[in-house]
């Protein structure tokens, strides 16, 4: 009747993941029970869990990034402290707990942070920078979403409900075959990636459609905010390799569930192709993470320096030239499996190729500030911050490049170094910087400046106090994953990068304090005009957070930089552009498909890992209805009268004209 | 009226940012038409990249194939199990069921009940035919011994033959909701861009066969 789930699937012999999961848990039951109590949950339902609107759901995502940020860095803490503590001694993690923790966290940090706060980010912006009104199909986004979120749950319950893999964060076989992995944990991994990967394909798949199809009058591709360049490329790299982790994921599945012999030792199975599958998906994915990050940065970067992006057709062919590279670098991650020396150095050379277009983008984030007037707000901080650590990450990538040198360090901590130094020094710094430039936007307040400068210094010297020690370690010939040790020289760097997390949770400490503190301070924070930064791309040019349908009136684009000229124009010649005529505007009308398909999605998930048959065929039923249900729906849109829009949009332009007469009278 | 004619008229501009201009006054931009494609070229272009996806998908089972097929750990291999006048008959079922899924689509367009319904149920006769013959030979390999637990050749022949059954599968499902959809609710234009959509599948599904029918069973037959 239950599979394989039976009472001993709690896991009462290891406390510290049971209370936590009940803890972590505990608060969410709480908060639900919190919102149902205060009359909250109808307009939870109605204005975010049933919402189509991108602004929405972006939110949504990004979000669950942060939530998710917290899990893994305290996965992250453990492990620190642990190492910190494990010179010749257990230290206070058994290894079959340790090996869960170093899986459970570089699982969820790249997949459940990082995807969903780039993914969250393009959500919110996208469309704006666009001109348009909502992303091409809205009520797959919002499916893209809560399938992420199903994700997230699952792996999650594995806190409670059996154990999670002990194979690191890609299940290399033959460990994570049966025979070596017999528990439930690796089904949760491979579940739970199924399930949110088919979410993160149909998001590539909208916004690829969005990008590429749906624009503002005039606004051509080659006027279009460097952040929507990066978004496209990393949406084509999703639908190119998104589906090669899903074909690979589930030829381990069937070697699991039905006894195949894609991977295993036996019956001519190939353990290498496995590690060429999974990085031909992995190689590619740490593009799809960083390119948004990317454009975040060419946007901080310019609007803070004043400036035009310097060297724009550059950055596109760049960001054009990675998408294409991502995919032939894959085999530097197994210099050593031993392909040969033709074959290390092919893809040695691709790999060292790619530092050439992101050198491209380096110099030209240096140029765009070369002569500009330079304000130091938070975003701006983040980004001079990850110029920096980028940097240092990319040039410890090009010796990582080079195979001999490989060999000496493959699975050491200085690549553990190496990859943090580029995933937090780019994608997290980049996700920061982009969150407290759009914060804005999204809730019509800024953020305690205070605060984040505080948070961005926590966070800085954090994380070179915590993984330059790795680099040194890594070339004192420490590898990764060890739960305890007994060399006497590594303890001392050691307890310096446990100092560095300390660091860096302060910096998250910050982070929180200054939600709290912006929320509370928020009429003074209040982002009257909807341009708080003096920016330059159309986002800007609408109130915020932005209404329902974005634009009052599509805008016309006549150059690059679309906002920045209307500004500079109304500027010198004095005038403001004359009210637009309003009429009824058409908005896709929220839907419950995407809750009801994750609710069901989840059932099918934990189904399938603990093998209740039955359970999973009602859930995949269920699922289907509930497409039907949506595919039979008569009205799909609802229409704002043309009275409200005007009524909405002549508020903005009041507070807008009042600005400018302010700029006006300045000058 | 022609068909061109027809479907221009039937397709309503991307309503989503078209509504804000206002029905006169305000200045258009000589390129504002062009800048918003109709719904029915966004749907099916979305649909594409989804199809492309797909296609990639299969590539790397595909891959697998070819990596693992020599690995046949001493059990049979192709030129024992493949039987090409049963593969035949499954390639002319499917080759088939494209035709009268286009049959099918004009049908829909000239609103044609009866070319419609009968386009649809020939899809779904045939797709179901293929569906039959694959496990008859499925069942006849596993009876023989050759199942996919077998060896790693046959566990990527079953995996990559499998999952293209299991789109046809889906396909068909897919097909007989919107013969339901068209009966109850009519050719509604978010249908006919369903009923393009599912076109576009099952002509994938006809190209993925036809790299099965070659790499799969022409090659290993011949080999």
């Amino acid at each position: 009747m239950l599979g394989k789930l039976t009472w001993a699937a709690v896991p009462l012999d290891q406390p510290i993941p049971l209370v936590a999961g009940c803890v972590a848990f505990g608060i969410v039951g709480g908060l639900v029970v919190y919102v149902v109590v205060k009359g909250w949950a109808p307009y939870l339902w109605r204005e975010w869990i049933t919402s189509v609107d991108h602004k929405h759901i972006g939110v949504m995502y990004v979000f669950l990034a942060m939530v998710m940020l917290l899990r893994g860095f305290t996965d992250a803490i453990m492990m620190r402290s642990q190492q910190a503590l494990a010179y010749r001694a257990p230290g206070y993690l058994p290894p079959e707990h340790y090996d869960q923790i170093f899986s459970a966290h570089g699982s969820l940090m790249i997949l459940f942070v990082a995807m969903p706060f780039m993914i969250g980010l393009m959500n919110i912006v996208v469309p704006l920078q666009l001109g348009i009104r909502d992303v091409a199909f809205p009520t797959l986004n919002s499916v893209s979403f809560w399938l992420t979120a199903t994700g997230a749950l699952l792996i999650n319950l594995s806190l409670i409900i059996g154990e999670f893999a002990r194979t690191g964060w890609l299940p290399y076989p033959p460990l994570s075959e049966l025979a070596y992995s017999p528990g439930v944990g690796v089904d949760y991994y491979l579940w739970s990636l199924q399930i949110s990967g088919v979410g993160t394909l149909l998001t590539g798949v909208n916004f690829v459609t969005t990008i590429l199809k749906l624009h503002a009058p005039g606004m051509t591709y080659m006027r279009m905010p460097i952040f929507c360049w990066t978004a496209l490329g990393s949406c084509l790299l999703i639908v190119a390799a998104f589906p090669i982790l899903t074909a690979t994921l589930a030829m381990l599945i069937l070697d699991r569930y039905l006894g195949f012999h894609f991977f295993t030792n036996v019956a001519g199975g190939n353990v290498m192709m496995f590690m060429n599958l999974i990085w031909a998906w992995g190689h590619p994915e740490v593009y799809i993470l960083v390119l948004p990050a990317f454009g975040v940065f060419s946007e901080v970067v310019s609007t803070f320096s004043g400036k035009p992006l310097y060297g724009y057709r550059s950055m596109v062919a760049a960001t054009m030239a990675i998408c294409i590279l991502a995919f032939m670098v894959w085999l530097h991650h197994f210099f050593t499996m031993g392909a040969g020396a033709d074959v290390n150095a092919f893809f040695g050379v691709t790999t060292m190729i790619i530092a050439v277009p992101t050198g491209v983008k380096v110099f030209n984030w240096l140029l765009t500030m070369y002569g500009g007037r330079i304000v130091f707000k938070p975003p701006m901080m983040w980004s001079l911050g990850f110029l920096v650590t980028f940097v240092i990450g990319g040039m410890t990538g090009v010796l990582l490049a080079v195979p001999p040198a490989d060999f000496l360090l493959h699975n050491s901590l200085f690549l553990v170094a190496h990859f943090h130094n580029v995933i937090i020094g780019g994608v997290l710094f980049g996700a920061f910087a982009g969150y407290t430039f759009w914060f804005p936007k999204a809730f019509g307040f800024r953020l305690e400046e205070g605060l984040g400068k505080a948070a961005f210094w926590c966070w800085f010297i954090g994380f070179y106090l915590a993984f330059m020690p790795l680099y040194v370690l890594g070339l004192m010939g420490m590898t990764r994953r060890m739960q305890h040790y007994d060399v006497a020289a590594w303890h001392p760097w050691l307890l310096v990068a446990a100092a560095g997390v300390v660091v860096i949770l302060a910096g998250i400490a910050l982070q929180i304090a200054q939600i709290v503190v912006s929320f509370r301070q928020r009429e003074q924070l209040r982002d009257v005009t909807g341009d708080p930064w003096n920016g330059r791309s159309l986002e800007w040019s609408t109130s915020s957070p932005p209404p329902p349908f974005n634009f009052a009136v599509l805008p016309q684009i006549e150059g690059s930089d679309a906002y920045w000229e209307t500004k500079q124009r109304a500027l010198a010649q004095h005038v403001f552009a004359d009210e637009p005529v309003y009429a009824d505007i058409e908005l896709p009308r929220n839907s419950a498909t995407g809750v009801v398909c994750a609710f069901f999605a989840t059932f099918l998930g934990f189904a399938l890992i603990w093998h209740i048959w039955w359970l999973a065929a009602v859930s995949f039923l269920g699922a289907y209805a509930t497409f039907v249900a949506f595919a039979w729906r008569d009205r799909t849109e609802y229409r704002v009268p043309a009275a409200e829009v005007a009524r909405i949009d002549r508020e903005n332009r009041r507070a807008r004209r009042a600005a400018f007469a302010q700029l006006g009278a300045a000058e | 009226m022609s068909i061109a004619q027809e479907s221009a008229r039937r397709d309503e501009p991307y309503r989503i940012g078209l509504g804000g201009w206002g029905s006169s006054g305000f200045p258009r931009a000589e390129h504002a038409e062009r800048s918003f494609a109709s719904k029915r070229v966004i749907t099916a272009f979305g649909f594409w990249i989804f199809l492309l996806s797909d296609i990639v998908m299969f590539s790397a089972l595909f891959a697998a194939y070819a990596v693992l097929s020599g690995e046949t750990d001493g059990g049979p291999s192709g030129t024992d199990l493949f039987r090409l006048e049963s593969v035949a008959l499954e390639t002319a079922c499917l080759l088939l069921s494209s035709f009268s899924c286009g049959v099918a689509t004009i049908g829909a367009r000239v609103r044609n009940n009866f070319v419609h319904y009968g386009g649809m149920g020939a899809t779904a006769l045939l797709g179901l035919a293929f569906l039959l013959l694959e496990l008859r030979d499925f069942t006849d390999m596993i009876a023989l011994g050759a199942g996919p637990a077998r060896s790693a050749f046959l566990s990527a022949f079953f995996a990559l033959v499998g999952c293209h059954g299991l789109h046809v599968t889906l396909g068909i499902l897919w097909l007989l909701t919107m013969m339901a959809q068209v009966f109850t609710k009519g050719y509604r234009p978010d249908i006919m861009r369903r009923i393009l959509c599912f076109a576009l599948f099952w002509h994938t599904l006809d190209i993925i066969w036809v790299g099965i029918f070659t790499v799969v069973y022409l090659m290993g037959l011949a080999l």
